[in-house]
């Protein structure tokens, strides 16, 4: 009797759902969208009418602009200077990051030693205290290393991720812990068979993991902001919020190239969308 | 010598190094030294021990009240909006009648891929207190209402705060819980539907509880995120203290007083608060999946 009633029900209501479904995710993508088309408009519109009247979604012959975008490229500031710092620090700490946090996921994930359990709590410990609540006493140890506007200092503390390393001992647990024998037998190290044997079939977890990381670095502010005090060693976050500044309105500058720094990473998105949602959901996967 | 460093004994120890030595140095020492400070006066060429004098006068800081008030205001209110909504666009993204959820779900995960510091002035820029900032033209010429000066009071200060982030998270947490929904085996739901249940039976008996680890996480993240937010509020003043305070955290008063104020007794000992409550909320979250496991078991 149900079954009879909903067979009869179901093509006409479906589609009525369908509809409706994706007519409510049409108006909530627009919503969302808002502020990246706001941001992308205003970036064709004159300094003094950014201050005038902030963002918003109108566009007018006498208000546009296309004086920006050559400015940002070829105008005299540090954009670029900090834009490659920022391209710099982001691909040095991945890979960076990558291959530390792989090295002790490995070590993790296929060995059995004492105080491996009181370890890996470690790692979870470390992975639910905000960086904000300790960011005070780290940067006295950055100022005591003498690493304050070095980029080291940016990237030492978490090359050790520890949600990269819960991530890398995830999928490598996954794997037979014959490749170990085998390797063994093929007279590797034990090293030789993490370069060789380990690192080769972990390309999709470092895809998802660059993505987390590289991320994170590019879109960093606070402690870069602590660790950098010289504006050529800015990286592009801090520096457009020092067109904020005081003693600084740039807004055209800051708009144009704000723009200039979402870009590089839509694009990215736009390729590797699955790498994106994988990496930056890591957290959510059950140990 | 590089033997004993290749035998399967020493070698497991080699590999997790890096993490010991930075743990320690970064987490261990970072912790143990904002403890000794919170009981220190901290400064150049003078570091004594005042005892409880940092907390003393934290606990009498006319601030410091407001600062826990605007960040437990702000994590109630991103949990009220970022939880119940997330979930129920994720229910709506994985329904069989839904067409097109891989790029719905890329969109509203897009705005995550944009630094804080651009995701905040751009808000600050399209509630901007003029009536051709977006949301205040809106306001004006849609709603007929007035302009509402968003970074001067209290509540739409709160709002505007509360809109920022429900922007920058929503995706993220509707990806959580799709992928807590994936997990969740069909043949429940056929066998609910051959039950005869409806849509909301479903819901109630079948995907709220079976979604309840993806639920604990995202709540504990959530609670991580609200107590612990400061640049979102720098952005929207541009660095500058917000009027009576209306935009300051606990962790913007630990970097007002640490850092722009150099009283890092006082932020030390602000700090060692927030870490103990930090951690309670770990131990709840820890009890309440082992309480879970126990039930699956």
């Amino acid at each position: 009797m149900t079954k009879a009633r909903s067979s009869t029900r179901k093509p006409g209501e479906k589609r009525v759902t369908t509809v409706s479904l994706v007519l409510f995710f049409c108006f909530l993508a627009f919503i969302f969208l808002i502020p990246f088309i706001a941001i992308l408009l205003t970036s064709f519109k004159d300094s003094s009418t950014i201050i005038r009247n902030g963002f918003n979604l109108q566009i007018s012959p006498e208000t546009f602009t296309l004086e920006n975008y050559p400015y940002l490229f070829t105008g005299d500031h540090d954009y670029f200077r900090w834009f490659g710092n920022s391209l710099f620090v982001t691909i040095t700490q991945t890979v960076l990051t990558l291959l530390v946090s792989a090295w002790v996921g490995f070590g993790f994930a296929f060995y059995k030693f004492k105080g491996k359990n009181l370890l890996f709590v470690c790692v979870l410990i470390e992975m639910m205290i905000p960086f904000e609540i300790l960011m005070l006493p780290m940067y006295r140890e950055i100022v005591s290393l003498k690493l304050t506007n070095h980029f080291i200092g940016i990237m030492l503390p978490y090359l050790a991720h520890p949600m990269a390393i819960f991530f890398f001992r995830q999928y490598l647990q996954s794997l037979p812990k014959e490749i170990l024998d085998a390797g063994r037998i093929d007279g590797c190290s034990e090293y030789g068979i993490f370069f060789r044997l380990i690192m080769p079939i972990m390309k999709p977890a470092f895809a998802a993991m660059a993505i987390y990381v590289g991320m994170y670095s590019w879109n960093n502010y606070l402690w870069p902001l602590l660790v950098l005090s010289d504006s050529k060693k800015f990286t592009l976050p801090i520096g457009l919020t020092s067109l904020l500044g005081p003693y600084g309105n740039n807004y055209t500058l800051l708009v144009s190239g704000a723009v200039m720094s979402v870009l590089p990473i839509m694009i990215l998105f736009y390729l590797a969308q699955r790498f994106f949602i994988e990496g930056m959901s890591t957290g959510s996967v059950k140990g | 010598m590089k033997r004993k460093l290749n035998s399967q004994k020493i070698a497991p120890y080699v590999f997790v190094l890096p993490f010991v030595i930075l743990f320690g140095m970064f987490f261990v020492y970072a912790i143990g030294n904002m403890i000794v400070m919170s009981f220190q006066s901290v400064n150049i060429g003078d570091i004594h021990f005042i005892k409880f004098e940092n907390y003393r006068m934290l606990f009498s800081n006319s601030s410091f009240p407001i600062a826990i008030r605007n960040s437990i205001t702000y994590t109630i209110l991103t949990l009220i909006v970022l939880i119940p909504f997330p979930m129920l666009f994720a229910v709506m993204l994985n329904s069989k009648s839904m067409r097109g959820s891989d790029f719905f779900r890329g969109i509203l995960f897009l705005p995550l891929l944009c630094s804080i510091v651009v995701a905040g002035f751009t808000f600050r820029f399209l509630f901007n207190e003029t009536n051709a900032s977006l949301v205040n033209a809106f306001i004006v010429n849609v709603l007929g209402g007035d302009i509402i000066p968003w970074t001067r009071l209290r509540w739409p200060a709160m709002s505007l705060l509360v809109i920022l982030a429900t922007w920058r998270w929503t995706g993220i947490n509707i990806v959580y819980f799709l992928s807590g929904l994936n997990s969740i085996p069909v043949e429940l739901y056929e066998a609910c539907d051959m039950d005869g249940a409806n849509a909301w039976q479903r819901l109630r008996c079948l995907t709220i509880p079976l979604l309840k680890p993806t639920l604990i996480y995202v709540l504990t993240i959530s609670i991580y995120g609200g107590l612990a937010m400061f640049v979102e509020s720098q952005m929207i003043w541009a660095g500058k203290s917000s009027p009576n305070n209306i935009g300051l955290t606990i962790v913007g008063f630990i970097y007002q007083n640490g850092i722009s104020q150099g009283n890092l007794g006082l932020a030390s000992a602000t700090g060692f608060l927030l870490l103990i409550v930090v951690l309670a909320i770990n131990l709840a979250q820890l009890k309440l999946s082992g309480a879970l496991d126990r039930e699956n078991n």
